[in-house]
């Protein structure tokens, strides 16, 4: 009994985790079509930004309690500053050809990044702590978790709410969901695809940079915390379907629970666990589980 | 889905196509030996280093070459690393486990190896394009990186090394290894290129070609454009176990990293550098990237990835249709 | 005078002109001593591995050259030849490393490489530098499989490989007398991890028969995400938990582990955890047993050698230096040693491979971390001694030091020359002297 419920609450953490981590990648190549490898790179963006933000919130005495507000605000400048720039200034020169072309060029950003973060922030670790205990912890049974992996579920929920609402509730949303479906036929409607397209790639920028932030009091920053990311959100976009918010939920469910299963009850498998179900669900359903995008089929 | 031969794109092309190839089968083979004798002569006063890169690059250009066969039909794949992995392992172990050590024999070893791993899936990969196709192929090369970590008997994660080759049973002496593999690498990638050539002009070929423009009109006309990227695929999975072997042999190690995603990446990258007009920009295309990756090693140890990311996008910018556009003109 | 004259004082002018320009080219156009040194600049192991050893190399090559360290490594340079570094990045892969290294003998014309941390870089280039009949020399590299496995005329390791990590760790834990009836495991899932694991296990069997193994958790490489494991962990507590984790991984692992109560719980012994101290300071939980992979920066021993090479670090970089740089350090220091000896058996000329090969066989030499000796692997397999001790943050000095400091001499730890690691193990460490 006690096992169960500590493999569900297992993956529901590291779902919720998982969740963060790879909407930002699903809503860019929902509306852009761009599978951004470099997603990773602006995680680690995120958490970099994190540590700055949060040592100078320590420096100008914040409460530690508002070390979460810097946070916050370390993923919005990564957004507000970084997005609209790569955007204008690399991404754009690339749009309508080979979507293939596009992994490659989102590819050589991720290299730049990896230097760019070297040349910025040095080699050393870095450490954003004060939130990792603003939380306590939770026990059930012989088990303690920390309160800040419940708060990790909260906030997985309320960004998921927060992307659903806007895209079905809003105008903005609507238009989204327009150019989504077809962006030449939304355009012929009289919608700036491009500002679109600006808005769209900041929110998915936004909420890597978010999941790195907040993942940042829970590990060292430093060079290759970006590679770890990469395959694993893919993994989850792929298997909830690219483009749809419904999917990565799902999908980071369903690693997150096939995760903590495997590690609970038979470790071994949990290597390669995660690309055998990609592989399968590709073969079977590729556009995945909750299609947006049709996977052309002759 | 009729064979082609029977209707009449086909019978359009058909004829010509064997006018053509009779004549520019032989102008192949004749440019083909002169590239080998040419790539002779420079192996010869190369400095070794030099000699060790052109190998690399004549290898790894192989399984582009791969890949540039499957880009004329429309879809990119972004696991080759699959089969460039399988190539080398399966040359490994013959060499290892069966002491079998010819390098000619190792390196088709290595590409029928990796034809009989891949064959299955290609029916199953035939029907997807886009970026679907890419997410399969590299979905496909992860399951072979996590099998070949994990499996000891392989070596692990560390992967193991293999001695020297022989050539036809003589044993290779010790200052001429380097140019003999460069030969023998040369030597297969020549022949490759000779006969993709032939291939992408042949019939099938120009289906290829035309699926990517149009595939509901190749199908109207009696093509049947699954088959063709059913055995684009085969094609491309040789190819890539033929390199596989070959880079394996001049390294004389293997590992998983084969397999990874970054590997396929890099491949797929010459492969659009190249562009898939020609076949020798493949080549050529590959001994850049080699090239640039080496020297931003040694004169930018610290930000070699900066230098690279931006050599990369450099490239896709400015080269859309690829190097071989350069010197390549479409024929009308 | 005549023009004849003028002209042959011209000349002559000209000729004492030029002979004195090259007579001071060639005074000025010293040879210099070319060294590949080989580690990792970016990538996961940069800051925990790479860049600390880079900078002891730095530091190191810098103080040799101006003839400031303590004899007998006081000449300038090696043997009087000023040492010119090359630096290359270990990260890409070994396929990348072996045409590294290819490109550091023959187009840089280096004179030695000293390099490589990952184990497979290294079981890649080792044979490539054979073949090409080239120095090479590892200073890193946990793998016992190079020598083990295979036979060397030019390449060498100047530090113990991984197996006396886990054997101490066992020793220290018979030692102190901890109970040890149940073990839990946490290792990375490559051959690192799995090697180390595996050595710690077969190590119990011996140390502690009856000892039972309970949780077995292999993380992915990379992963940083330890909740689920160390759920697991808590859910079957053992009395000790076990991990060869390092870098950034185990810092994510103390991170998110220590909150949790883990340390509580079990007594968990890290086998090559010194590296984290620096960093982690406060939050690295008291009474963890971990080693340093030898005799290195807390554990290191008392000499003349080491507070001088103490000081030429904590100076350069304001943090003490950690495992990476030691090894470095005794490396550099043996290959000094080697060429010296080389070259006062040549004449005094650069030394050539083999010469070098020749005079590194079977050498031992001094170092800050004590004697290193090439006695394994048919005197290319450097043995040395090793420590353990236990974590306590001391507020005062505000950094995590480690008490209870046992040492292990290198004839506890490594195996003999005639067997293999994994046989000695198993059989119950015959030959071990001098265990405490």
């Amino acid at each position: 009994m006690q096992t169960a419920v500590t493999i569900l609450i297992d993956g529901l953490t590291y779902a919720s985790w998982l969740f963060i981590v790879a909407l930002g990648l699903t809503l860019v190549f929902g509306v852009l079509k761009i599978l951004n490898i470099a997603h990773g790179s602006f995680y680690a963006l995120g958490a970099y930004a994190a540590a700055s933000f949060v040592s100078w919130a320590a420096a100008l005495k914040w409460a530690p309690a508002f070390s979460i507000v810097a946070m916050m605000l370390a993923a919005l400048a990564v957004a507000v500053v970084v997005a609209p720039l790569t955007e204008r200034a690399l991404l754009r020169f690339f749009y309508g050809r080979d979507e293939v072309l596009l992994v490659l060029v989102t590819y050589a950003l991720f290299l730049i990044m990896e230097d760019l973060f070297k040349l910025v922030w040095g080699t050393n670790p870095y450490y954003v702590s004060e939130p990792y205990a603003l939380f306590g912890n939770v026990s059930f049974g012989r088990q303690t978790w920390v309160g800040y992996d419940f708060a990790l579920v909260a906030l997985a929920v309320v960004v998921g709410l927060a992307v659903w609402w806007v895209l079905n509730r809003t105008k903005a949303g609507k238009v989204t969901l327009a150019v989504i479906h077809s962006a030449e036929v939304a355009s012929s409607m009289g919608v700036d695809v491009s500002r679109v397209y600006i808005a769209a790639f900041s929110v998915g920028i936004f909420l890597a940079a978010l999941g790195g932030a907040f993942t940042a009091p829970m590990i060292s920053v430093q060079p290759g915390v970006s590679v770890g990311v990469i395959i694993v959100s893919f993994a989850v976009v792929i298997i909830g379907g690219l483009g749809s918010i419904q999917g990565a939920a799902v999908g980071a469910l369903i690693v997150g629970l096939a995760r903590s299963f495997a590690v609970h009850v038979a470790p071994v498998a949990e290597l390669f666990s995660i690309y055998v179900v990609m592989a399968v669900v590709l073969m079977f359903r590729p556009e995945g589980l909750f299609q947006r995008t049709q996977a052309r089929r002759i | 889905m009729g064979t082609p031969s029977s209707l009449p794109v086909a019978a359009a092309t058909a004829a010509p196509t064997r006018d053509r190839a009779g004549g520019a089968g032989w102008r192949h083979v004749a440019a083909a030996v002169g590239a080998f004798v040419l790539l002779t002569g420079l192996g010869a006063v190369a400095p070794k280093w030099l000699t060790f890169l052109m190998t690399m690059a004549a290898g790894n250009g192989l399984v582009s070459l791969g890949i540039v066969c499957l880009m004329r039909g429309g879809v990119v794949p972004f696991g080759q690393g699959m089969v460039f992995a399988i190539g080398g392992y399966a040359a490994a172990l013959f060499y290892n486990r069966l002491g079998f050590t010819d390098a000619i024999g190792l390196a088709l070893a290595g590409g029928v190896a990796a034809v009989l791993i891949a064959a299955p899936f290609a029916p199953l990969l035939s029907r997807y394009r886009g970026i679907f196709f890419a997410m399969l192929t590299l979905a496909l090369s992860m399951v072979t990186y996590g099998l070949l970590m994990k499996l000891d008997t392989f070596g692990g994660s560390d992967g193991f090394n293999l001695g020297r080759p022989t050539l036809l049973g003589m044993k290779l002496p010790d200052d001429k290894v380097g140019f003999i593999l460069f030969l023998v690498t040369a030597g297969f990638a020549v022949v490759m290129a000779a006969l993709a050539r032939i291939y992408f002009d042949s019939t099938r070929g120009l289906v290829t070609l035309a699926a990517r423009e149009n595939e509901l009109r190749v199908e109207y006309l009696g093509g049947s454009v699954r088959q063709a990227m059913a055995i684009n695929f085969v094609l491309a999975a040789f190819c890539g176990g033929l390199g596989g072997a070959l880079v394996v042999m001049a390294l004389g190690h293997i590992e998983p990293n084969f397999s990874f995603w970054t590997t396929s990446g890099e491949f797929v990258f010459v492969a659009i550098l190249a562009g898939w007009h020609s076949v020798v920009a493949v080549f050529v295309a590959s001994t850049v990237l080699e090239v640039v990756r080496s020297f931003s090693s040694s004169y930018f140890p610290n930000t070699w990835q900066l230098a690279l990311g931006i050599f990369l996008l450099l490239v896709i910018r400015f080269l859309p249709k690829g190097i071989g556009s350069l010197w390549h003109r479409e024929r009308k | 005078m005549t023009k004849r004259t003028s002209a042959g004082a011209a000349a002559q002018r000209t000729a004492l002109a030029l002979a004195a320009l090259l007579a001071a080219g060639t005074a000025s156009a010293q040879e210099t001593f070319k060294v590949g040194i080989v580690s990792f600049l970016s990538g996961q192991a940069a800051e925990s591995f790479g860049i600390p050893a880079v900078n002891g190399a730095k530091v190191l090559v810098d103080a040799f050259n101006k003839g400031a360290a303590p004899a007998p490594y006081n000449k300038t340079g090696f043997g009087g030849m000023k040492i010119e570094a090359v630096y290359v990045d270990e990260n890409g892969g070994a396929t990348k490393q072996v045409q590294e290294l290819r490109n550091l003998y023959d187009r840089e014309k280096v004179d030695a490489v000293v390099g490589y941390v990952g184990s497979g870089d290294c079981l890649a280039v080792a044979p490539a530098a054979e073949e090409m009949k080239k120095f090479l020399l590892i200073y890193d590299c946990g793998t016992p499989r190079i020598f083990e496995d295979g036979k060397y005329e030019y390449v060498f390791r100047t530090a113990a490989h991984a197996t006396m990590d886990n054997v101490a760790l066992v020793r220290y834990l018979k030692a102190k007398n901890i109970k040890a009836e149940t073990f839990n495991l946490i290792n990375q899932d490559y051959a690192w991890g799995q090697d180390s694991k595996k050595d710690f296990t077969w190590s119990m069997e011996k140390l502690y028969p009856g000892a039972k193994s309970g949780e077995d958790q292999l993380p992915k490489f990379g992963a940083g995400q330890y909740g689920t494991e160390i759920s697991a962990l808590m859910a079957k507590p053992a009395d000790v938990t076990h991990s060869s984790l390092w870098g950034g991984d185990l810092q994510a692992f103390v991170l998110q582990a220590a909150p949790r109560g883990l340390f509580q719980r079990t007594q968990v012994v890290f086998s090559a955890a010194d590296h984290v101290l620096p960093g982690l300071g406060e939050k690295m939980p008291n009474g963890v047993i971990l080693g340093a992979r030898g005799a290195y920066g807390l554990m290191s021993p008392k000499s003349a050698l080491n507070d001088w090479w103490w000081d030429l670090y904590s100076k350069a970089y304001s943090v003490y230096p950690v495992q990476a740089p030691y090894r470095m350090a005794q490396a550099l220091l043996g290959l000094k040693l080697a060429a010296e000896k080389a070259m006062a058996a040549n004449g005094g000329k650069k030394p050539t491979h083999e010469q070098l090969a020749a005079a590194l066989k079977d050498l031992e030499w001094d170092s800050p971390a004590g004697r290193i000796r090439m006695a394994l692997g048919n005197g290319h397999q450097a043995v040395q001694d090793t420590a353990i001790g236990r974590t306590r943050y001391d507020a005062a000095k505000k950094m995590v030091v480690l008490d209870d400091i046992v040492r292990f001499p290198a004839d506890c730890v490594n195996p003999p020359p005639t067997m293999k690691s994994e046989d000695w193990i198993k059989a119950g460490f015959p030959g071990a002297k001098g265990c405490p």
